[in-house]
């Protein structure tokens, strides 16, 4: 029978990841497309890192830093007592690097593509540049939001080398439902793989369609100029 | 001396196509005047605006409005520019995709003041009440143009900066436009800066125009002693431009579009030496006295 415990793990890793990102992606690439620094480039490339890095590199990075032998992972055991080697926080934490560059580079874009005088015009009304933020910009970009909402979730399931390195495939607590089929085919049991992939399978298309149908609907009446 | 409404000074370098250059102005304005800055592209006249509303840098500059100092380089003071009291009206209007008419200006307001009175009073003064729940996209550009305009005014700012508001729309529009901007410069008793390169509009809008040059004040006045001042003193005279010159025999016909028709004017080869299509020029005569008649 099928074990429903994996999927649920999944899609619990994907909401936390995809809500938290969120929160944080929208100050960092309101930062990267507005600010005068110099360097942000080099912030960019390390955020994009994860794109081309392949996985089991930054799981085992990560890893060696969250392990309680090493100085990082010491820290945190010692004086704040967590741990994120092959536990559900840890899971988080590896899914918020590795699901980042998804993220960011949609809303980054969105940004890029609004006319800079929809902000300045903004300013010019007495808006503070959080207000601009709130009631302007983000409505403006709600497809980029929508979309790196989505490619974050969708990447945050598909996730198998992240979260083997650094989860352990820990039924009940890491196990996720990529690592399951990974076991089931392992001990070849085939249709129970099967099942777990069909389920994936058609839960990401489900969800993607959604997607795609709520941003279709509401881009046309409403045109950027 | 009276004390100016508004004191500007600003230096700052200029970077466009054509090289760098020193943007260098200052000069002082009373208080419910229109004054426009006119002057070849790349003058700095959008510049000047941007500095007055705080959206560009400057090397150096001091700017004091309504005895309200806004910029002063020596005590490094730079007012940012929500807190200044403005009203900026874009070349591209700026208007928000996502707010239809009426959000536009609701969002215009200083933070829910209830003051809806004036929102319909802008409404009603711009003609725009049967377009109020509209959005942006489903508006024409002298629609858009009266929006962005209703929009500047509704927080009641001290002075109001029109960015060549008119220069995307078509010539028939523009007139009644301008109307618009008058009354509203006249209801609300605004202290205005407008950029314009459109001799007709100056004419008809300004109190005072500016004749900015390669970052430089040219020349400062009233318009017509900057734009009438000629050798000649004529009695007829009308603003427009050349479409086309044509040699006829021994003398060249040059047509001028103005006043929404070509006039065709006989010019010797000396006397259009220095014209060319698609120049500025001023048709007058004085030999004769020009008749009036009401167009049936």
């Amino acid at each position: 029978m099928i074990d429903w415990q994996p999927l649920w793990l999944s899609f619990q890793l994907a909401f936390v990841t995809t809500a938290i990102l969120l929160l944080l992606a929208i100050p960092l690439a309101y930062w990267l497309a507005y600010s005068r620094f110099r360097w942000k480039v080099i912030a960019e490339a390390i955020i994009s890192l994860p794109m081309v890095l392949p996985p089991s590199v930054l799981g085992f990075y990560l890893l060696l830093a969250f392990s309680p032998s090493g100085a990082f992972g010491h820290f945190l055991d010692r004086y704040l007592d967590i741990r994120l080697v092959f536990t559900f926080p840890g899971l988080v934490v590896a899914s918020l690097l590795y699901s980042l560059p998804f993220m960011i580079n949609p809303i980054l874009s969105g940004f890029r593509s609004l006319p800079p005088n929809l902000k300045e015009a903004s300013r010019t009304l007495g808006k503070s540049a959080f207000t601009t933020l709130l009631r302007i910009l983000l409505p403006n970009i709600r497809t980029s939001l929508i979309t790196g909402a989505v490619l974050s979730f969708a990447h945050t399931i598909g996730e198998f080398g992240v979260v083997l390195m650094i989860g352990g495939n820990i039924p009940g607590q890491t196990r996720v439902a990529s690592l399951a089929i990974y076991d089931e085919v392992q001990s070849m049991n085939y249709p129970l793989a099967n099942r777990y992939a069909l389920t994936l399978f058609a839960f990401s298309f489900g969800i993607l369609l959604l997607v795609y149908l709520v941003n279709h609907h509401f881009s046309k009446p409403n045109p950027l100029p | 001396m009276t004390k100016s409404f508004l004191r500007f000074r600003a230096s700052k370098m200029l970077h466009s196509t054509e090289g760098s250059q020193l943007l260098e102005v200052s000069f002082e304005m009373e208080k419910g005047r229109l004054l426009t800055l006119y002057g070849p592209s790349g003058a700095g006249k959008t510049t000047l605006l941007r500095i007055l509303a705080g959206l560009t840098d400057t090397r150096s500059a001091d700017i004091e409005v309504a005895g309200e100092v806004w910029e002063d380089s020596t005590r490094r003071i730079h007012l940012p520019t929500p807190r200044r009291s403005i009203g900026f009206v874009f070349q591209d209007f700026a208007l928000f995709p996502h707010l239809t008419v009426r959000q536009q200006l609701e969002f215009a307001l200083p933070k829910e003041t209830g003051r809806t009175k004036i929102i319909d009073e802008l409404l009603a003064l711009m003609e725009l009440e049967g377009l109020q729940d509209r959005r942006p996209s489903l508006l024409s550009g002298g629609q858009q143009q009266r929006v962005a305009l209703a929009r500047a005014i509704a927080r009641r700012p001290k002075l109001l900066l029109l960015d060549e508001p008119l220069s995307a729309i078509d010539d028939e529009m523009r007139f009644r436009l301008q109307d618009y901007i008058l009354t509203a410069h006249r209801h609300y008793q605004l202290t205005t800066v407008l950029v314009s390169h459109s001799l007709p509009e100056i004419f008809r809008l300004s109190d005072e125009v500016i004749h900015l040059d390669k970052g430089l004040i040219r020349e400062q006045g009233a318009p017509s002693d900057i734009f009438l001042r000629e050798k000649i003193s004529s009695k007829f005279r009308v603003t427009g431009e050349i479409v086309g010159i044509v040699p006829a025999d021994i003398v060249f016909i040059v047509s001028v579009y103005c006043a929404n028709t070509i006039v065709k004017v006989i010019a010797t080869a000396e006397e259009i030496a220095g014209l060319h299509i698609g120049q500025k020029v001023i048709v007058a005569s004085k030999a004769f006295n020009p008749v009036i008649l009401p167009v049936s």
